[in-house]
């Protein structure tokens, strides 16, 4: 069976997006692009459960994440990746994961609860509605919603601790970060 | 599943013992910090575009007629 044009065109457009939001989940970028040619093989595989005139996009993130979260499920019990491990691999291998001055700003991350970062990266940078990431990540709109809340408490916390001058040139928002409170 | 494993390596609450006052409701200002930063790190990586092995695999892929059973 033979990809169609439109289907192809679709599928290669995700691809950047795909990547990065790949990249954001397992933070390192050998390991996202392997998850994203797995994510591509299923989904040619079940192509026929696709349905045309549907987002591809969150079609594609869907399966992605789903088996992100199955093989992190397998890894974990195979080497006990816990974060303190995952962000040690973000230490010492910074040019691994994209340009350096993103380095901090993953180890923060990393340190989030995958439910918390998926939610987060949907909603705040792929671009996603509340109810899309919903839809991708299988729970209700409200548990998205107190998902992102969290995990931009949690980042703004972490931030604060893990070097805030690097955050930003702005000294006011590390006195912020720091509890200074200036209203 | 969030079970929470006892991996006996647990660290301390960094958070809330080296922040004084940990904000609980952040400010407009941090949570554009944080966007900004989110979308840049994320961008970043759209912006290198489709990787070679990508559109071989759908090459490939297209020529095998999809019969892949991963």
């Amino acid at each position: 069976m033979p990809i169609d044009e439109s289907v192809r065109q679709a599928i290669l457009g995700a691809v950047p997006s795909l990547r990065a939001f790949a990249i954001s989940l397992c933070g390192s970028v050998d390991r996202a692009d392997d998850l994203v040619q797995e994510t591509l093989v299923r989904a040619l595989a079940n192509i026929d459960s696709f349905q045309p005139g549907t987002n591809m996009a969150a079609w594609l993130f869907t399966i992605l994440r789903n088996h992100f979260r199955s093989e992190y499920r397998k890894r974990r019990r195979e080497v006990e990746d816990n974060d303190g491990h995952y962000a040690e691999t973000l230490k010492s291998q910074p040019e691994q994961h994209g340009r350096v001055e993103f380095t901090e700003f993953r180890a923060a991350l990393s340190k989030l609860p995958t439910d918390q970062r998926e939610a987060l990266i949907l909603v705040g940078a792929s671009g996603f509605s509340y109810e899309e990431a919903a839809h991708i990540c299988g729970c209700a709109v409200g548990t998205i919603k107190s998902r992102v809340n969290r995990a931009r408490t949690r980042l703004a916390e972490l931030m604060a601790i893990d070097g805030a001058e690097d955050f930003g040139p702005d000294q006011a928002t590390r006195a912020v970060l720091v509890g200074n409170d200036r209203n | 599943m969030s079970d929470q494993k006892p991996t006996g390596r647990q660290k301390p609450m960094e958070a809330t013992t080296r922040s004084k006052k940990a904000p609980v409701k952040l400010s407009r200002d941090i949570q554009a910090r944080l966007g900004q930063q989110l979308r840049a790190m994320y961008d970043d990586v759209v912006e290198q575009g489709v990787p070679e092995r990508f559109t071989e695999l759908l090459n490939r892929l297209d020529e095998n007629g999809t019969k892949g059973k991963s």
